[in-house]
């Protein structure tokens, strides 16, 4: 009888902590929909531009927070989507639909490949050749040899699609929409795959390669795949930047971008899936924030952004050494102290 | 063959920079396993602060040493202030905060004295009697220059008991408490060290490259090559990989590929060799036990 009761409060409580989930995923699910309709074809654009860098994240973080390989210099691959979806749009008149998942695919060949190498460098040494990777991108880019491909140091121009079907958006809310499926598949498909086998196999791989090695986890294929998964996300982000810009030339996809997104997965938490949408969120709008707040501080301080995004980063460094994820599980193992304990309910009978 | 010549020989001028900036890493690497990711910007500041003192008048060596002095300072501070809150910190974590270094130095140094590209006097004459065609005066000085510095800091680490604590601290921070030897003070000390190199690199480097906020980061990444190249435990096979780099970058550029895409060449050519040789040229292969 006592047994009875405790099990179905369990299930009681359980389906409420439930519902409670699904009405706040529900929420922020309109919340997510509805705000290109209340916002400036600019905010829409920036919107966009935080999905796009939330799906390059997600795509890095699976390298280096699940797997443990640092790449310095992914905005290569960032660079080789939006190439890709440049020259199949512009040179053959690829539809979009199609030319992204190539680009992803293509990204997934190159990754793939530079996993081999990958695989003899660890550490320090690889940081070493994704950072000459991202440094010998821009340049092949504008090597002269390739400017019938590449557009050369102009680099090449997108129209940007309009909606199908006739529905009732404009360009810059149907590319929302666009970013927004393609990150609602990949989320999906990464935080599945996390926690299948392969998962497993990444993540034992970045803590012990000897024992997952031992336990018969076949080290090349995982590190080289996961490699390539990794440099598929980040090429089908750069496809879909390509396309919501408009525009790619060599510039965009310097050494800067490939930092960014290092910044980003770390700000949003190393093995965290959604603290990518928080590192994402930082590197688009914090510059600017440091831009206003330059402002503020007077004529003078012409190029003190960059200084303030520094000291800004430093400072969050210093609070949340772990990223939004670690400071968000520190917060709630806090936060449970001050509400009223419940009972669990496997104990006492 | 007199081209030939001259591309090596001021291969080895460029190279004598790069050993500098890779000393200057392996110092820092050594004591604290962290990569430094601001070296290039730190050195360009200490330049800056050589130029300014130069145009306030202060002669060439006076500036020279002044700026050695000033740099030696500038990098204890950022241990003690910036990286020891960072003692134990992930190291992405870390490596983010020396992006956030390298953006303020950067920024900094762009407002404090613009981002117009700037003249650097070489100290050396414009011309000499000998090796014309081959090499000039401000190159071969800069060799002579980096030699010194690679015998003081040699005869440093070897011959001074200071050296010889911050090696112990570096190579066993827990005993070498326990003889009594501040850890913390001798990893101050060794950023200090590695900041005032790097600033001898910089001042080196200004003639050739010019003086703008942006002027170490192509250094930097050679250096940083060059490091790896000559075995990053090892400070000698980092200097020597210094000279190998830019004898390799030269040449490629010259024979190989255009200017466009030495860099890329230079980088492929170590990236293969690594990948031979995955500890470096120089390096003791490390075992590990399991």
């Amino acid at each position: 009888m006592l047994n009875l009761e405790l099990a179905s409060s369990a299930e009681a409580t359980s389906g409420a902590g439930f519902n409670a989930r699904r009405a706040a995923m529900v929420v922020l699910g309109l919340i997510v929909v509805g705000l290109p309709f209340g916002l400036s074809g600019f905010r829409v654009f920036q919107l966009s531009q935080v999905i796009i860098y939330a799906i390059a994240l997600l795509g890095l973080n699976l390298l280096t927070g699940f797997n443990g390989q640092i790449s310095l210099g992914h905005g290569a691959f960032f660079a080789i989507g939006g190439y890709s979806m440049a020259i199949l749009s512009a040179k053959f008149g690829v539809s979009y639909w199609f030319a992204i998942p190539v680009a992803g695919f293509l990204c997934f060949g190159a990754g793939f490949l530079f996993g081999f190498p990958a695989l003899r460098l660890g550490g320090l040494y690889l940081a070493l050749a994704t950072f000459a990777l991202a440094l010998a991108v821009p340049q092949l880019l504008k090597f002269k040899p390739f400017d019938p491909w590449t557009g050369g140091v102009q680099g090449l121009l997108l129209s940007k699609p309009a909606a199908p079907l006739g529905l009732p958006l404009t360009r810059d809310q149907w590319l929302y929409f666009l970013c927004l499926l393609g990150a609602a598949l990949l989320f999906w498909f990464s935080s599945n795959l996390v926690k299948s086998r392969i998962g497993r196999a990444m993540i034992a791989i970045r803590d012990h390669p000897i024992a997952a090695e031992t336990m018969g986890v076949d080290l090349a294929l995982v590190k080289t795949t996961t490699f390539g998964l990794s440099a598929a996300y980040v090429g089908v982000a750069g496809a879909l930047s390509g396309l919501t810009v408009g525009f790619v030339n060599p510039d965009s996809f310097g050494l800067f971008l490939s930092l960014s997104i290092v910044v980003g997965i770390v700000v949003g938490g190393l093995g965290s899936i959604w603290g990518m949408v928080v590192g994402a969120l930082f590197i688009e709008f914090v510059p600017n924030y440091a831009d206003q707040i330059s402002d503020v501080l007077g004529e003078g301080a012409k190029a003190l952004p960059w200084a303030i995004y520094g000291v800004l980063l430093i400072l969050i460094m210093y609070a949340a050494p772990e990223g939004a994820a670690g400071a968000g599980r520190s917060l709630a193992r806090h936060g449970r102290r001050f509400l009223p304990r419940r009972e669990s309910p496997s104990r006492g009978t | 063959m007199a081209a030939l010549i001259h591309q090596i020989l001021s291969g080895l001028a460029m190279g004598s920079i790069y050993a500098c900036v890779a000393l200057a890493v392996v110092m820092i690497y050594q004591a604290t396993h962290l990569v430094n990711f601001a070296q290039g910007e730190m050195a360009m500041f200490s330049t800056y602060i050589a130029w300014a003192l130069i145009n306030a008048g202060v002669p060439y060596w006076g500036a020279f040493f002044l700026t050695i002095i000033f740099s030696f300072v500038l990098g204890m501070a950022i241990e003690r202030l910036i990286i020891r809150q960072f003692d134990g910190a992930p190291v992405l974590t870390v490596v983010i905060v020396f992006i956030g270094l390298l953006v303020i130095i950067n920024s900094l140094a762009g407002f404090l004295f613009s981002y117009t590209i700037k003249s650097f006097d070489s100290p050396f004459p414009e011309t000499m009697s000998f090796g014309r065609g081959y090499i000039s005066p401000h190159e071969l000085g800069s060799i002579g220059v980096v030699l010194v510095v690679l015998a003081l800091v040699y005869a440093f680490f070897r011959f001074t008991p200071l050296g010889l604590a911050m090696r112990a601290a570096a190579q066993n921070p827990v005993s070498a408490r326990l003889v009594g030897i501040r850890v913390h003070r001798m990893l101050a000390i060794g950023w200090g060290l590695a900041a005032a190199i790097g600033a001898v690199a910089g001042m080196m480097a200004a003639p050739i490259v010019y003086l703008d906020p942006n002027m170490m980061l192509g250094i930097l990444l050679y250096g940083f090559a060059a490091a790896l190249l000559g075995g990053i435990d090892n400070p000698w096979g980092a200097a020597l990989g210094g000279f190998i780099v830019g004898v390799l970058e030269n040449v490629a550029g010259a024979y190989l590929v255009g200017e466009e895409i030495k860099l890329t060449v230079a980088l492929a050519i170590i990236i293969g060799v690594l990948v031979a040789k995955p500890s470096g040229l120089f390096s003791r292969a490390i075992v590990t036990r399991v």
